[in-house]
């Protein structure tokens, strides 16, 4: 084994001079959140750094549901995934065929369409959602889940079909020649040979899209509010207006609302950065 | 298709069906939902909201609000003073990150937890941990010193601060990340010549990789300003706009006069921010749409 020079050893000593209060800075607030849904409630509260009881009771409590913040709870729960789910799935068919129509098809008025889809994207969201509330009224839609899931796919949509036309760009123009001269039909050409090369970057967007969805704090908060309704972000902003807040349940819920998308993120890493930041910034 | 040069039609276009070929008729098909949902949800609320602000008292009300006076200059200092030390942060950990090293790419692992989980819970937490009664942070002042630690959100200043430390928390990774691929896209050549030549750190950076990135750079601060005129729950998960209104930024006062009912006075504070969404977008289209 070779030694290190003392050069190196500064080097790093140097690097993990930066990288331990980075790892600080990140996990702290994680951290204190898992740290109080393992804590029994008088650990909780004693400011310790580890519970000297560390206990899966909290989870028992909410899972069984068995505190009357947390009465609907699966629900709610069952309430964003079918949200998250809708918004995802929507998202995907609408920006899969308008990127299709604007790249492959060059169908006349395309590049409009991409710049009215980009000034969306660039509409600040909290200043959309005050509009956005009053139509969703006037359409009837207010307290259902579709305001919500059709909010998510107009939020979610420009920058999904910007990324995939960016994608679909690149796919070689010889690819379809070949096939429409087989005899492959317009719908045949999206569905054998577009949708399959796509496959990469679709995967990127509906996951993008579902995440999206299910971490929605002020959409949802607006556009829904029967306690039976709502998604698990807005019950756990609910909490908040309690003066007696459970706060060990209130942070095993989060911790549980938590763990999705972060499982989620991580199983599709490969996909998300590759796909997500080559299309967020183009340099 | 074939066009006739004789007769007294000559010059009339032919019908329109006859000028699409298939695919393009196929093309508009496939557009036809996304148009639909850009009408319904982003045509007709916007010029809804507008014609709902379009009353010049409303902009008398909001003008004799200090409320919305405050939230002006806080969002100010969140745009000016926030995305600026978020921005020099990510460049500088984007270099951090692009060092090659194995305990560097675990810590990127987790570095990114804060983007890819939801706000509400690690605000909340935040917000708890600050607590001036049962939070970690003055249960550990009053281990050490045996005194009380201060109520960090009762004070705006304090808690303003807070709000930007928790936004920029919360969207660190993300640009560090965009950041990351802009540096690592620089020609590494480039640096091997620069070593030979003897250059130190900082002309490394000074001639090299901010020529490179700073384009990228300036591109990334005004999306990430864009953006955050858009975030609501920085301030309101932590401070709710408290104490006394004094926190609020324009995107949470706007929410704050819808949940009165006071929809022309939400849409008005909007549209005052526009002069300075409007130049950003502009600038962001023209670069993004080439």
């Amino acid at each position: 084994m070779k030694l290190p020079t003392l050069r190196e050893i500064g080097t790093e000593a140097k690097l993990l001079l930066i990288g331990i209060p980075v790892l600080i800075w990140t996990m702290v607030p994680i951290y204190h959140m898992f740290l109080f849904a393992i804590s029994p409630k008088e650990d909780a509260f004693s400011g310790k750094l580890w519970p000297t009881h560390p206990t899966l009771n909290n989870f028992s409590i909410v899972f069984h549901q068995q505190h009357y913040f947390l009465r609907d709870f699966w629900i709610q729960f069952f309430n964003s995934v079918v949200i998250a789910l809708s918004a995802g799935a929507l998202t995907l068919m609408i920006a899969t065929a308008a990127a299709f129509s604007i790249s492959r098809l060059r169908v006349p008025g395309g590049r409009w369409v991409m710049n009215l889809a980009l000034f969306t994207y660039f509409i600040p969201a909290a200043f959309l959602a005050v509009p956005m509330y009053r139509t969703m009224g006037n359409y009837g839609l207010l307290n259902n889940h579709w305001s919500l899931i059709l909010a998510m796919v107009t939020i979610a949509s420009p920058y999904a079909i910007w990324v995939l036309k960016q994608a679909s760009d690149k796919l070689p123009v010889e690819l379809d020649e070949a096939a429409t001269m087989d005899g492959a039909t317009t719908l045949q050409l999206f569905r054998l040979v577009y949708v399959p090369l796509m496959m990469p970057s679709l995967v990127a967007i509906g996951t993008y899209a579902i995440l999206l969805a299910w971490n929605e704090y002020l959409y949802a908060f607006l556009l829904l509010s029967k306690d039976t309704e709502i998604t698990l972000p807005v019950a756990l902003g609910n909490f908040l207006a309690a003066d007696d807040s459970p706060w060990e349940l209130l942070m095993t819920t989060g911790f549980i609302y938590a763990l999705p998308p972060a499982a989620i993120y991580y199983a599709f890493k490969r996909y998300m950065v590759g796909g997500l930041t080559a299309g967020a910034v183009k340099s | 298709m074939a066009i006739t040069l004789s007769g007294d039609h000559a010059l009339a276009s032919p019908p329109l069906s006859a000028r699409l070929t298939t695919p393009q008729v196929w093309g508009i098909v496939l557009l036809a939902p996304y148009l639909l949902v850009f009408l319904a949800f982003v045509v007709y609320p916007v010029g809804y909201g507008l014609w709902l602000a379009r009353h010049p008292a409303s902009y008398v009300a909001l003008w004799h609000d200090p409320i919305f006076a405050r939230a002006a200059v806080n969002t100010l200092i969140f745009l000016l003073i926030g995305i600026n030390i978020k921005m020099a942060i990510a460049l500088f950990l984007s270099g951090f990150f692009a060092q090659q090293r194995t305990w560097i790419k675990w810590l990127s692992v987790l570095f990114i937890l804060p983007w890819a989980v939801p706000s509400i819970p690690t605000i909340l937490s935040v917000r708890f941990m600050f607590n001036p009664e049962w939070g970690v942070i003055n249960q550990l002042i009053f281990k050490f010193t045996g005194e009380d630690g201060p109520n960090w959100l009762n004070d705006p200043a304090v808690a303003l601060s807070m709000a930007i430390g928790v936004h920029i928390w919360k969207s660190l990774p993300f640009w560090t990340l965009i950041l990351m691929t802009g540096r690592l896209a620089i020609s590494h050549d480039l640096y091997e010549a620069a070593e030979v030549d003897g250059a130190s750190w900082s002309q490394k950076f000074r001639y090299i990789t901010w020529p490179s990135m700073q384009t990228l750079y300036v591109t990334c601060t005004l999306l990430s300003m864009i953006w955050t005129l858009g975030d609501f729950n920085s301030v309101y998960l932590l401070t709710g706009g408290g104490p006394a209104d004094l926190t609020h930024v324009l995107a949470t006062l706007g929410i704050r006069y819808l949940r009165l009912d006071q929809l022309s006075l939400a849409m008005a504070s909007i549209v005052c921010a526009l002069p300075f969404v409007l130049p950003l977008v502009y600038f962001m289209m023209k670069r993004l749409s080439r």
